[in-house]
């Protein structure tokens, strides 16, 4: 196999086929709790996306150093020391936001799919690889979040982009678009439950997307039983 | 000459799921009289808006799933939880509740779990549900049955307050719409008044519960009578909620009267009958074991005692079934009958 196949192969993986939220469903706290609008979702997107991305690489630089049977305390370590700068940044330039997150910042930390990251792919792949693994895997989870976060927003509160202010400073009060003018607002798509309904409804557009796409228009009739 | 081989059972019952769905909104008839003798035409229009809306919904999501769509529309179910629906919800509600909350209930409750039979939840509740945390206000404006009496809406009049929310005669809505007996307790409760102090001191109180509810409440009981005579349902569930309601409001009762309903109030207003006999039984969602019902039942009975006294809703019927519903394949599990010639465990 080529290598560039192989890159192919990784990125496809981590954007659709082994997504992180719709096939592995793994970091459903964060995703089920900040999803209530666009912008929480995409910083807590991003955010997700640097640690994986960094832990990958450094997990990957040391593969070859650390006895396996300590490994999992290691990956952790770096984990928990990726996420500290990540929050001490965030803290510095995305204060209101950082705010807004509150503990689902910290708590990437125990996000599995990080762990799962580094002990699946990193662990036993080139740095190069691994970076390409950490970032696909990392925007397919991020992708999830906006999409979902959008669902939810709209559905919800009738709006896109609310309080992007938040991330994109002054800019981002030109950015809010409203929907639906005098929207009385759906409480159930910002609550718990519509998050679960929303993921639910997600992972079933995925599924029937790839089985179209794998039956390529075969029908087979269901008659009443 | 060759004979067919037919098998035992010779005699078939003419039972049928068209038949008991017809037969369950028959019993609903007399309570839904009553309701338009208490709170006007608001409840049939309620039903007309539900049932097209439940048809479509059920067409659609037919179409969409490649089932066939005659079959499956006229065996009566999906009328059956639109009327259901239709009656919980308040008289004079907005048009867009109303088919928010079927179309909820048929598309993602009922078919994207797998249609009639598949559903783990009552359909018919997990529309009320999401209406009533969704929408709390449009969902507790109840009309209130004497101020009715003195501005009667005709059935015109009606339909207009249901689609564009327009009163005649410049009426607000406000002025129409009251708390519900068990809401009213609530509040009261919350500002220190005593229970007997609220019932004899509030006009919505009648002989039993809330005035008009109680006849509303007997009409159902009547209808949910003859369904068990028509052995359409058991006895065990609604003897069960209702038993276990009263119970626990009698021990309470006989406790502090001051601060908890008596078991009358709790049994006669509310959702109580119109739970125990219309929703708890509902066949596909309900514990199937007899022993299992009596549990499945006394849970709810219990949840909604449970919720309406300490929780944040007025009345959590609604809840109840839906919790028990989760655990009634957990119950029939544990209460499954004796095989004929297999010994007890």
């Amino acid at each position: 196999m080529s290598t560039e196949i192989q890159y192919r192969k990784i990125t496809n993986d981590g954007l659709w086929h082994n997504n992180v939220a719709l096939v592995q469903i793994l970091g459903l706290c964060p995703l089920l709790a900040v999803t209530s609008t666009v912008i929480n979702g995409l910083g807590l997107g991003i955010a997700t996306l640097l640690t994986v991305v960094l832990s990958n690489v450094i997990v990957s630089t040391i593969r070859h150093h650390v006895k396996p049977e300590v490994r999992i305390p290691v990956f952790v370590l770096i984990i928990a020391s990726v996420v500290t700068a990540i929050e001490l940044a965030m803290s510095a330039y995305f204060y209101e936001l950082f705010k807004v997150l509150g503990i689902f910042i910290p708590l990437i930390v125990t996000n599995c799919a990080i762990l799962g990251r580094a002990e699946a792919f990193a662990s036993k792949n080139s740095v190069k690889a691994s970076l390409v693994d950490g970032l696909s895997m990392g925007i397919g989870f991020a992708l999830v979040l906006v999409v979902l976060g959008a669902l939810r927003e709209a559905l919800g509160m009738g709006t896109l982009f609310a309080n992007a202010q938040l991330m994109f400073g002054e800019l981002g009060h030109a950015m809010t678009i409203t929907l639906i003018d005098e929207y009385r607002g759906f409480l159930l798509a910002i609550l718990p439950p519509g998050a679960f309904i929303g993921l639910g409804l997600l992972i079933a557009v995925k599924n029937a997307m790839d089985e179209k796409r794998s039956c390529k228009g075969v029908k087979v009739p269901i008659s009443a039983r | 000459m060759t004979i067919a081989p037919s098998s035992s059972p010779f005699a078939h019952g003419t039972s049928s799921v068209t038949k008991v769905m017809l037969r369950v909104i028959y019993a609903l008839l007399p309570a839904i009289a009553a309701c338009v003798w208490f709170f006007g035409w608001g409840v049939i229009v309620n039903i007309l808006i539900a049932v097209t809306t439940a048809l479509l919904c059920e067409a659609l999501i037919l179409k969409l799933r490649q089932r066939p769509i005659m079959p499956y529309l006229l065996d009566g179910s999906a009328l059956l939880t639109a009327v259901l629906l239709a009656v919980a919800l308040p008289p004079l509600s907005p048009w867009w509740l109303t088919v928010l909350g079927v179309g909820f209930a048929i598309i993602i409750a009922k078919h994207l779990y797998g249609g009639l039979g598949y559903n783990p939840f009552n359909p018919a509740m997990v529309g009320y549900v999401v209406l009533l945390i969704s929408f709390p206000r449009e969902m507790s404006s109840w009309l209130s049955p004497q101020i009715l009496s003195d501005y009667s809406l005709n059935f015109a009049a009606t339909i207009t307050a249901t689609l564009n929310g327009q009163l005649p005669n410049e009426l607000q809505l406000d002025a129409l719409t009251m708390a519900t007996p068990l809401d009213t307790l609530k509040s009261q409760l919350r500002l220190d008044h005593s229970i007997s102090e609220t019932v004899s001191s509030h006009p919505i109180f009648g002989l039993l519960g809330g005035k008009g509810w109680e006849w509303i409440n007997g009409a159902l009981l009547l209808g949910g009578l003859w369904l068990i005579y028509k052995r359409v349902i058991t006895w065990h569930i609604p003897a069960a909620v209702i038993g276990t309601v009263a119970a626990i409001a009698a021990l309470f009762y006989l406790y502090d009267a001051e601060t908890y309903a008596s078991p009358l109030i709790h049994t006669f207003s509310g959702a109580t009958i119109m739970g125990a006999f219309f929703i708890a039984t509902d066949p596909v969602t309900a514990s199937a074991t007899l022993r299992g019902r009596l549990l499945y039942g006394a849970g709810i009975g219990l949840l909604t005692y449970i919720i309406r006294t300490w929780g944040g809703y007025p009345d959590g019927f609604a809840f109840a079934v839906l919790l028990m519903n989760m655990v009634a394949p957990t119950i029939d599990h544990y209460y499954q009958p004796r095989v004929f010639g297999h010994k007890r465990k």
